[in-house]
């Protein structure tokens, strides 16, 4: 069953220009991706391309100067603003990316409990503790007094439990300790395997590879290419976009080569064309014609005109 | 030239000691990785290497540092998150030129467009906002770096790059690098040698 649902999603900020003049820039477009019961997908992509804004999204917590279009479904019924109410903290959980999101007045411990906790929550959230190597001291401290990788792991903790159905985590990694990672990854699988669907946002191209069923890759605010997981490997040609091979071949165990061409290759996609193509080596005419469909391709899909 | 820490320690007032006795040594043009679990106090020898805090106990010694603490400090800090290491207020060029006015061989060797410089932080992308950081901490009497998890938040196309530009930077300029990292295959690409710390 599919839990998740989005298409052709498009988020726009409006900023003031200059007096009451307003412009308006385009940050995600015409996205689509869907997240089934059991199943984890992973969102990996350029830092910029949108991926913690599809997560907020979801969540309903966008910022007030956005204008968003398209559908996002949960379990086949639109997700309003009273369903998200009815879902969000019990069915649906966010790991959100960073330590700003905790409440920096209260000590950890005491807003780890979401409303609809019960004990069993509370002793799941002990054992996930001792597993990640928190001590019980952490729940009287402040959020100030966390290091980096341990504010990952309380993050982490908050929606980690066994009653939610989507979790939508964004980056829920950097910092911590690659045992840790494992320990996360671990429980992610485990609750993928009682049924929760899983939205792993990362750069950990890695760690994704690892878990996930299929890969989404980013890039200027819309999904270049769907992907699975064995597409990942060698120097990258099973893979279909060229900005997805790029990733790849950028990694430091796997030849660390820079992208040529335009120094920063990420932001919203302002021109006409393909938004990769002042970067991509195999650019042609043809590439700047307009946005490229996207299309199936050898069981994933792909946006580009010369993928084969 | 050398960056080194003696017999250091540090504990919050009079905490448990976080670590001890760390000694640790940096050579002018080297490339240093350290790693280390979350919570072991990497971030915290960082900033007592660069010279933010004075450790509870050992010595922190690196040639051209002022006693005062009010000129530029021969070791540079870059950190994790860039958006938070930056003045909200300020438009990127005065935060660039904060210290020391870069040649603009500098801003294009790192990759860092002019159009940039106008614009105010939350404008700017995470890779773009570090790129502006670490121009901002390679002035001319810089002798070390300290990175912290300075890639950590990019993706792999764009940490590329910056360690590419970085490293380049460093070698031309002899340098010394201590990269703090969780990425053991970054770590072993870039590093002539590796510290674990806190294990």
């Amino acid at each position: 069953m599919t839990l998740l649902e989005v298409k052709d999603l498009s988020i726009s900020f409006l900023h003031y220009a200059k007096g009451s003049r307003r412009d308006k820039t385009n940050v995600v477009d015409g996205l689509d991706l869907e997240v089934h019961e059991g199943e984890i997908v992973a969102v990996v992509g350029a830092s910029g391309s949108g991926k913690s804004l599809l997560a907020h999204a979801v969540m309903g917590i966008l910022p007030k100067n956005v204008l968003v279009s398209g559908d996002v479904s949960y379990k086949g019924e639109r997700l309003d603003a009273a369903r998200l109410k009815r879902y969000r903290g019990t069915e649906i959980a966010l790991v959100p990316q960073s330590v700003a999101f905790l409440d920096p007045l209260m000590k950890v411990g005491e807003q780890l409990h979401a409303p609809a906790d019960g004990r069993e929550q509370a002793a799941e959230r002990r054992t996930l503790f001792q597993k990640l190597k928190l001590s019980r001291q952490t729940e009287k401290l402040f959020p100030f007094q966390l290091s980096g990788g341990m504010a990952r792991k309380v993050l982490f903790s908050t929606a980690a439990v066994a009653r939610t159905r989507l979790i939508i985590a964004d980056e829920p990694t950097p910092g911590m300790h690659e045992s840790d990672v494992r320990e996360a990854l671990a429980r992610f699988k485990s609750l993928a395997e009682k049924g929760c669907g899983v939205l792993l946002i990362t750069h950990d191209i890695e760690a994704a590879l690892r878990i996930a069923d299929r890969i989404a890759v980013f890039y200027a605010g819309t999904a270049v290419e769907i992907a699975r997981a064995e597409d990942f490997s060698g120097s990258g040609e099973q893979l279909r976009h060229p900005y997805t091979k790029a990733l790849w071949r950028a990694l430091p165990q796997n030849g660390f080569e820079p992208l040529k061409g335009a120094g920063q290759a990420s932001g919203p996609a302002v021109e006409l064309g393909c938004p990769f193509g002042s970067c991509c080596g195999s650019a042609t005419g043809r590439c700047a014609e307009g946005k490229p469909e996207p299309r199936e391709l050898r069981g994933g899909w792909v946006r580009c005109v010369h993928a084969s | 030239m050398l960056l080194e820490a003696n017999h250091v320690g540090w504990r919050y007032d009079k905490g448990d000691w976080l670590f001890r006795n760390v000694d640790l040594t940096v050579r002018a043009g080297e490339v240093v990785g350290l790693t280390g679990p979350s919570g072991s106090g990497k971030t915290t020898l960082g900033r007592l290497l660069a010279g933010y805090m004075q450790p509870a106990e050992g010595t922190v010694s690196v040639q051209g540092r002022s006693p005062g603490g009010n000129a530029h400090d021969p070791v540079q800090m870059v950190f994790q998150h860039p958006e938070r290491a930056v003045n909200p207020r300020w438009r990127l060029e005065k935060t660039v030129k904060e210290g020391f006015v870069p040649e603009p061989g500098l801003l294009e060797a790192l990759g860092i467009r002019p159009a940039w410089l106008s614009r105010y932080p939350s404008e700017l992308s995470g890779g773009e906002l570090q790129r502006c950081c670490i121009a901002r901490a390679l002035g001319p009497e810089t002798r070390f770096i300290v990175a912290d998890e300075m890639t950590t938040m990019l993706d792999a196309v764009t940490q590329a790059q910056i360690w590419h530009a970085m490293l380049d930077i460093v070698r031309e300029r002899q340098i010394g690098l201590l990269v703090i990292s969780h990425d053991r295959p970054l770590v072993s690409r870039i590093c002539d040698r590796s510290i674990p710390f806190g294990e």
